[in-house]
């Protein structure tokens, strides 16, 4: 009888062999898969239960921090932002139990929940010491003061305002408004983060959209003349000083319509304008011709090297801005002046003046400092990376110099500031009847500038939805200029 | 060829007391390390419980010592390390769910190990127990049914496999695994040459007479009769299991197998069409991710997949104890302990466990190789492989291999009489691995020769 006993226990080997196996699948090579599926509240669990780590400003102000909570979930997400959670909730995004994570929370969540591959040999140490293993804190580029000015010049307006430094890329302020409350969406209460959320939702000023980097792109308007521009001054054909035809109005090619200049009047006598006082007095019947003489795709390509169609993350998502391809020849006299199907997003119009402004290369914008783990042991820290040469030194220094005329006398005298050079652009977007209501709504308010203009420090975009407080009456310059102010004179200090 | 070598018979009782201080060792910091792990503090009641588990692996050593001296030095360990364990694992999850099973458990385990030891005491040889061969069908039969008696049946879960008095509850059929051993291995040691060597050949298999094919018929009737009256998967196919294999042990006929594989699919494939739940077990484990079977009531997979997250959770190295979320499983002490433990020990835990039941399983069939009478044969490797098939079907469930059951892992679980039951197993294979182990008697003074100066063991190689 010993030869099937044998055989019996190679069978009994067999099975165990089986159960081995499946084990090794359950855990080990289909782990991942079932670790992520949504029924598994483990997951969440876990993540609640981390120590997730902080979001800290520039200067070290602590705009998100987990706090040690009763119950069953062993911490809660709070947002001590100054002056109010509101101001940076943007940025941070929100942390929920019921909705996942947007804004940093989102973009660095491996980092912050302790879980990414950067710290691995840290987990390992761990996991050798039984410690619990705690989230990285980020520190932002992001500046307090010049975040709190630029929220404060916001207001109650919709709209958002980006500032870079020019030199490096760092993102200074980030506003979107209206703002949300992260704190009410992290409470542990998921009853009242539903009813928030749903609230949230419902509003149709869209709070929980960052404007500035991920929402409905907007049309640029007359801001956009600074791409034109730096492509005409590109073909070496055109220096600030050529002669551009300035009627009241310009009569498209292929249709009946002609563009219009927002005074009615002429740009200059004898129907003819530099190109310098184009830009000063943004004549729209000037760079209309302008984008009809250009040659083919010289617009675009200048777009294309200020970032235009660029997915980039900052490391937020930023949705791509747009610059139209196949356009017929009133296409592209229309997009010359940022209207018709060109769309930006605040931080793509920022960028311009940071191109402009740091001599013609564009840096990547960047929004995180460093990641630090929890033995302060660095992580990352990312360092200033060019995107580009967006124009030639000559070309950033003649619109540099066109710029400062916009605001000493032109469309952008609201952003002066006495003993400053301040280097800007104006833009009054029209866009239409959007509502459907079958009247047009109030233009989109737009100031971009930089300053100090010989020592650039900041580049900041300005964008005001539909007038904001002036309404109809809203401009570029009247209403967005003084926001740009604002914030230019936080960084530079006055 | 056989090769015969001096080998002086030794006892490995040292090495036992040895392998128990491990045993004990690991299961007391396992039950420690759960308070550390849940409260920060070591688990109270540590000193009772390390003790208590001391104490009872030192008294069966003891008893071994004195009326066993050559059983398997490994099978003793293997199980007070398995029973500790799963004492730790159920520990923790009356501290996640304020329950306390842990002290029954380990009164439990002291009952089993005291039964243990009065059948390495009492039974002096277990060739006496062949006598009471019809004794143990009588039994076997009278266990099986007495759930099924209306005052004392109880039907718990939707299986009913238990007993009932005042507040205590038992499965009889436990014993009846031990039972049917016994009879099992009687009744085939005596009919063994008519169902080997009676029969025609066809395609290579030499298949039984039609009048010897009773047996297992009758065998397979019961279990499927189990199966229809009691609503219990995993013990019918349990005892169908262990007859076919005991079957094959004592004619070494594959036909006999693959007889009982078609009976088996047979049966299997019938219930399926008849029975709901067992449509609903299939549907668990063919599709247990779909909303539909998951979210289900009644017989949903939703206990299978909250074990396979925690399993995924706990990953190679496991959360460590006291630090997972075994208790969202349902039964996570019984029937589900084997997810409760690879969660919080990892897979790196869960293959030290299986690899405990391997070498229990293996020593028990080891026995059995070495025993030298076959009605001792049958019966260890009967026991042996019962233990086995247990471990398979439970973890089997488990880890998806095969539709779930409700059987429970051998001494892990939560469960009085499985405890009990498994415990007298031990009990029995000690006391059978004495007699293969134990050198055989010194033959009478013969004339001074050559080789009659000390024990010889004949070892085949």
């Amino acid at each position: 009888m010993n030869t099937p006993l044998r055989r019996l226990s190679l069978v009994v080997a067999l099975l165990f062999a089986l159960l081995l196996g499946s084990a090794t699948w359950v855990q080990f090579v289909d782990a991942g898969d079932l670790r992520d599926d949504p029924r598994n509240s483990r997951t969440l669990l876990a993540e609640l239960g981390r120590d997730r780590g902080p979001i800290t400003a520039a200067t070290g102000e602590v705009l998100a921090e987990s706090v040690p909570a009763e119950g069953p979930i062993a911490y809660r997400r709070t947002y001590p932002g100054a002056p109010s959670a509101a101001t940076w909730a943007h940025v941070t995004g929100f942390y929920s139990v019921v909705y996942g994570a947007t804004g940093v929370e989102d973009a660095l969540g491996s980092l912050l929940a302790g879980t990414a591959d950067e710290l691995f040999y840290r987990r390992l140490s761990d996991l050798v010491t039984g410690r619990e293993p705690s989230g990285a804190s980020v520190e932002l580029t992001l500046q307090p003061e010049v975040q709190e000015a630029a929220a404060a010049a916001l207001g109650d307006q919709r709209g958002a305002v980006v500032a870079l430094e020019p030199s490096t890329g760092r993102v200074l302020a980030m506003v979107s408004s209206p703002s949300y409350d992260p704190g009410e969406l992290a409470s542990l209460d998921t009853e009242q983060v539903r009813q928030a959320y749903a609230r949230l939702l419902e509003d149709d000023t869209d709070p929980l959209v960052n404007r500035a980097v991920a929402g409905d792109l907007y049309p640029p308007g007359s801001v956009f003349k600074l791409v034109t521009a730096a492509a005409a001054l590109e073909t070496g054909d055109y220096t600030p000083q050529s002669v551009l035809p300035g009627p009241a109005e310009l009569p498209l090619p292929l249709t009946t319509i002609s563009l219009p200049n927002v005074s009615g009047e002429a740009c200059g006598p004898g129907d003819e304008v530099s190109l310098a006082d184009a830009l000063r007095i943004s004549c729209n019947t000037a760079f209309g011709s302008l984008g009809l003489s250009l040659p083919d795709g010289a617009v675009a390509d200048e777009a294309a090297e200020l970032g235009f169609g660029r997915a980039l993350q900052v490391p937020l998502r930023v949705t791509p801005s747009t610059y139209p391809e196949d356009l017929d020849e009133p296409q592209r006299a229309l997009a010359a002046i940022g209207q018709g199907s060109v769309r930006v997003t605040p931080l793509q119009v920022a960028m311009v003046s940071a191109a402009v402004a740091n001599d013609g290369v564009l840096m990547a914008p960047q929004m995180v400092a460093s990641v630090n783990a929890e033995d302060l042991s660095v992580v990352d820290a990312p360092e200033p990376r060019e995107l580009g040469r967006a124009m030639s030194e000559d070309t950033a220094a003649a619109l540099t110099e066109m710029m400062e005329l916009v605001v000493q006398d032109g469309t952008g005298t609201a952003a002066q500031i006495s003993g400053v050079d301040v280097a800007g652009k104006s833009g009054t977007a029209e866009v239409g009847d959007t509502d459907g209501d079958g009247s047009p709504e109030d233009p989109h308010a737009w100031f971009t500038a930089f300053a100090p203009a010989q020592d650039p420090q900041v580049a900041v975009a300005v964008v005001v939805e539909n007038g904001g407080d002036a309404g109809s009456e809203a401009s570029g310059g009247r209403t967005a200029a003084p926001i740009a102010r604002q914030v230019v004179e936080a960084v530079i200090g006055r | 060829m056989a090769v015969v070598t001096q080998h002086a018979a030794r006892s490995r009782r040292g090495t036992e007391l040895l392998l128990l201080v491990l045993a004990v060792g690991v299961a007391v910091l396992a039950y420690g390390m759960v308070g550390l792990g849940v409260d920060g503090e070591w688990s109270a009641g540590l000193p009772q419980y390390g003790g208590g588990l001391a104490a009872l692996a030192l008294v069966v050593h003891g008893v071994l010592r004195w009326r066993a001296p050559y059983a398997d030095p490994v099978l003793l360990p293997v199980a007070v390390a398995l029973n500790g364990l799963g004492l730790a694992v159920i520990h923790r999850l009356d501290l996640a769910e304020g329950s306390a099973q842990a002290p029954r458990q380990l009164l439990w385990s002291a009952i089993g190990v005291v039964a243990a030891t009065v059948v390495v005491v009492a039974l002096r040889d277990h060739r006496l127990l062949r006598r009471y061969t019809f004794v143990a069908m009588a039994a076997s039969l009278v266990l099986l049914l007495l759930p099924l008696l209306p005052v004392l049946g109880r039907t718990i879960n939707g299986a009913r496999i238990w007993i009932g008095v005042g507040p205590l509850s038992f499965q009889p059929g436990e014993i009846a695994k031990i039972t049917l051993a016994v009879f099992f291995a009687g009744y085939l040691v005596t009919a063994r040459d008519t169902l080997s060597l009676a029969g025609r050949r066809v395609l290579g298999l030499r298949l039984p007479r039609g009048r010897d094919l009773g047996p297992i018929l009758v065998a397979w009737a019961g279990s499927v009769g189990v199966l229809v009256l009691q609503r219990d998967l995993g013990t019918s196919l349990l005892f169908f299991g262990l007859f076919v294999a005991v079957l094959y042990l004592a004619t070494e006929r594959v036909s006999w197998i693959a007889i009982g594989l078609v009976l088996f699919a047979g049966g299997a494939y019938v219930a399926y069409q008849l029975f709901g739940h067992v449509q609903q077990r299939v549907s668990g484990w063919l599709d247990p991710f779909d909303p539909e079977v998951y979210d289900r009531a009644a017989g949903g997979s939703y206990q299978l997949v909250q074990g396979l997250f925690g399993l995924a959770n706990g990953g190679l190295t496991g959360t460590g104890l006291g630090r997972g979320r075994p208790d969202i499983v349902p039964f996570a002490n019984s029937d589900f302990v084997l997810a409760s433990l690879g969660e919080e020990l990892g897979l790196a835990g869960l293959f030290a466990v299986l690899a405990l039941y391997l070498v229990l399983v293996e020593r028990g069939l080891r026995t059995a190789i070495g025993v030298r009478d076959g009605f001792g044969k049958l019966l260890a490797g009967g026991l042996a492989f019962t233990v086995a098939l247990q471990c398979f079907v439970v973890a089997g469930g488990v880890l998806r291999v095969i539709p779930l059951t409700g059987l429970t892992m051998p001494f892990l679980a939560a469960g009085g009489s499985s405890l009990l039951t498994n415990w007298i197993i031990i009990g029995l294979l000690l006391r059978i691995s004495d007699a293969a182990r134990r050198p055989a008697p010194t033959p009478a003074p013969a004339p001074p020769g050559p080789a009659t100066s000390e024990t010889q063991i004949v070892r085949t190689v």
